[in-house]
């Protein structure tokens, strides 16, 4: 079993937590990724490793509430414990001394983002970040991502707070600039974000890496479920990822494979939003 | 009066098409002891020869016939660490019965089934046989817990020495766990045969730990003495034609790790969804594409009864014929009572895909058998203009599978052939790096769970011999 020390709330959905994994935060780089599986009942889920602290031996981890594992995961507390941790997971991001560097965040993207901005920043790099979310009550790390940047531009599609504009949009003006020439761009969140920043990129020839989430299993290589189509064949996102050249994803079978179990994803939500109501009924009852 | 082949009862074939049950139900203490009546006790026993493992087999044949259930155990256990899983799985009409003497003119004797009743009697009784000898103060460190590593792993700790295990997945038991369905092998029955392990011999079990990432082979050269890696061969192969990464393809690694490991059918009660549509189409013939059509079809007979629909239909497509199948006959003949369709000699040349990415249909050829290939068999060839299409929304890929690389980073010196398995010495599990063995499907390629034992036990033998100085490397 795996304590949770702490947690945080970010945003009325995204939240944070410090688990301790010894045998895990041993080894975590920035751009790995971990599995948890909460009880026995649980499903796999594979969560990027937001920092870690080798010292403590714990990993600190940031999801968003979507689905049932989350949702549930998300409403334990600091003292409670799941069942399965296992990391560090695919490969690490390759750091180095670039010149100007892009980085993206988008809504729980911010959090995997955050230790690779900071590690470029160590590289020596000038680090231009861009964070966004659909609303202001999805944003968060402001501060964190301004002490490692350069130049902090700040989206929310709803022009809740900083500009009202897709993350593409800076990163495009961004680009334009032939003052700053970028040398590389990197793009964490949800899949359609990273599709549209890599299309942003594509003309300017500025090489773009993307970290995907897919279905997973076993996060090992053995179920290959995670397989995702680049220009030059399949490839396993959790073996050979979770990194690859945006440009060369294949973005439209990425996305329908992510809606292959919608329907039971929705299912389990209801199953377990209806099985928390006969709970609190219970007490209720019990109580009277 | 001669005694004739004791049958095995079976649940009906049409209940059990609705669960997850096991399907062959065992011998009851009287007919194994009628069974037993049946063997000859020959001299020379060639049904141990044809052992991967050398059981003892007329010895504890014997135990039993006479009612001495304890010495039939440890006789038992003499050779083989798991006898309620070989019972179950191991493809005894080539090995053991297959050399019975009672089957040159008739049947040979149920080699099998009296090797389960044996082991499910242990696991019922725990009589821990053969404990382990005082400690030695040496460390072995054992990678998967599959059947290879969990025999290695009992032989080394009877010796003495302090075995820790490490497992990728939250739980040990490798394939026997995630991949072999509980209908053929009761999970209870692989949870019984570890705690032996972990509890008569103290063998400690390190769940969660991927060796490669976790720890890196050369971290535990460091700490242990002596290393087995039984990590098996759990990458999925994929068919290089057009639609694999359609939704609704699936490895049948894929698939059954949904459906045993994760409980996928019992989804919702269980987190992990599992689908299977109503036109299954499992690509290939061996062991695993029988499991994997198997359970689709129980899956597909659930979802029916849940929501008051007709089942829908389950193919097995091969491209050689039925002469060349390589699963189990068992397993072939409890899938066609089951209702599974056999499409042979038909390959797939490429899978078709509705506007949303979903798998609609499958493009096959007709394929007629040629000359004799490497593997001994003869070679299939596509019949040219034979080229029909399927009906199917789910296409499982059950192909076979390779040693998984990450196992491999930062092991240098562990040499490996152009097929990605370890190389090792077959007598005694050395690979080319020191004080490091190999054995089971991560050095043969996906082989049976007895075959894998051997090479856990011949590894053992001589990790033992080292560790006692009387080899060295």
């Amino acid at each position: 079993m795996y304590k949770i020390l702490e947690k945080q709330v970010l945003s009325d959905v995204t939240k944070l937590m410090v688990i301790e994994a010894p045998h895990v935060a041993q080894k975590a780089k920035a751009g790995q990724f971990i599995i948890v599986r909460i009880d026995e009942n649980g499903e796999r889920i594979p969560l990027t490793i937001a920092d870690f602290d080798r010292k403590a031996g714990t990993i600190t981890i940031i999801f968003q509430e979507v689905g049932k594992s989350t949702l549930q995961l998300g409403a334990m507390k600091a003292g409670d414990s799941v069942s399965t941790f296992v990391g560090p997971l695919g490969h690490p991001t390759e750091i180095e001394n670039f010149g100007t560097v892009v980085c993206m965040g988008g809504g729980v993207g911010i959090a995997p983002i955050y230790p690779i901005a900071r590690a470029l920043k160590e590289g020596g790099n000038k680090v231009i970040s861009i964070i966004g979310a659909r609303t202001k009550d999805l944003l968060f790390w402001e501060d964190k991502m301004k002490a490692v940047s350069d130049e902090l531009h700040i989206c929310t599609d709803d022009g809740s707070h900083g500009r009202k504009a897709l993350v593409t949009e800076p990163l495009k003006e961004v680009l334009e600039d032939k003052s700053r020439a970028v040398a590389k761009v990197w793009a964490i969140g949800p899949a359609v974000m990273m599709k549209f920043v890599s299309q942003t990129t594509k003309p300017f020839g500025v090489p773009t890496i993307v970290s995907l989430n897919t279905i997973m299993i076993d996060g090992t290589g053995m179920c290959g479920g995670c397989r995702v189509l680049l220009e030059d064949g399949a490839q396993f996102v959790c073996v050979d990822g979770p990194e690859f050249d945006g440009h060369k994803v294949d973005w439209g079978n990425l996305l329908s494979r992510l809606s292959f179990y919608k329907e039971e994803e929705k299912a389990a939500v209801d199953h377990y939003k209806n099985h928390i109501c006969n709970l609190d009924k219970a007490v209720a009852e019990g109580g009277k | 009066m001669k005694i004739p082949r004791q049958p095995m009862l079976h649940q009906d074939e049409h209940v059990r098409r609705a669960n997850f049950d096991e399907v062959a139900l065992g011998y009851t203490e009287e007919t194994a002891k009628k069974e037993a009546e049946r063997c000859l006790q020959c001299k020379k026993p060639l049904c141990s020869e044809g052992c991967p493992v050398g059981v003892l087999i007329p010895q504890f044949i014997k135990a039993l016939r006479e009612g001495d259930m304890p010495k039939a155990v440890e006789a038992m256990k003499v050779k083989n660490n798991l006898p309620a899983i070989c019972g179950r799985v191991c493809p005894q009409e080539s090995q053991c019965e297959g050399k019975c003497i009672l089957g040159k003119k008739g049947e040979p004797v149920a080699i099998g089934r009296l090797e389960r009743f044996v082991g499910d009697y242990e696991l019922a009784h725990r009589t821990c046989p053969l404990n382990a000898a005082p400690p030695t103060g040496k460390k072995v460190a054992v990678v998967g817990t599959g059947p290879a590593g969990l025999t290695c792993a009992v032989d080394v700790a009877r010796e003495g020495h302090t075995v820790t295990m490490f497992e990728s997945l939250h739980g040990p038991g490798g394939v026997l766990i995630y991949g072999i369905p509980e209908f053929r092998l009761p999970k209870s029955v692989v949870h019984g045969e570890i705690d032996y392990a972990a509890k008569c011999l103290g063998i400690e079990i390190r769940s969660d730990h991927v060796i490669g990432r976790t720890i890196t082979l050369d971290e535990l050269l460091a700490e242990y003495d002596a290393v087995f890696l039984g990590t098996g061969a759990g990458l999925p192969s994929f068919m290089r034609i057009p639609g694999i990464n359609l939704n609704g393809v699936m490895s049948a690694n894929e698939f059954l790790t949904r459906v045993n490991l994760m409980k996928g059918y019992l989804f919702p009660n269980y987190d992990t969804p599992v689908k299977a549509g109503r036109k299954v189409a499992v690509i290939g013939a061996g062991n695993v594409a029988m499991d994997a059509a198997r359970c689709s079809a129980r899956i597909q007979h659930l979802h029916a009864q849940q929501n008051g629909t007709q089942p829908g239909e389950v193919h097995i497509v091969y491209r050689r014929s039925k002469e060349e199948i390589p699963a189990r006959a068992e397993e072939v003949h409890h899938a066609m009572e089951e209702g599974i369709i056999f499409d042979l000699l038909t390959n797939p040349i490429e899978i078709m895909g509705d506007s949303t990415g979903k798998v609609v249909g499958m493009r096959c050829i007709r394929m007629e058998l040629g000359e004799p290939d490497a593997s001994g068999r003869r070679k299939p060839v596509p019949i040219a203009g034979s080229e029909f299409e399927m009906e199917v929304d789910t296409v499982i890929m059950a192909l076979g599978t390779n040693p998984n690389p990450i196992v491999f980073v930062d092991a240098e010196g562990l040499e490996r052939t152009k097929y990605g398995t370890a190389v090792a010495d077959n007598d005694t599990g050395r690979t080319k790096k020191q004080r490091v063995w190999a054995g089971g499907d991560v050095v043969t390629g996906a082989a049976t769970v007895i075959s894998a034992m051997g090479a856990g036990k011949r590894a053992a033998a001589d990790i033992n011999k080292f560790l006692k100085g009387e080899a060295a490397w």
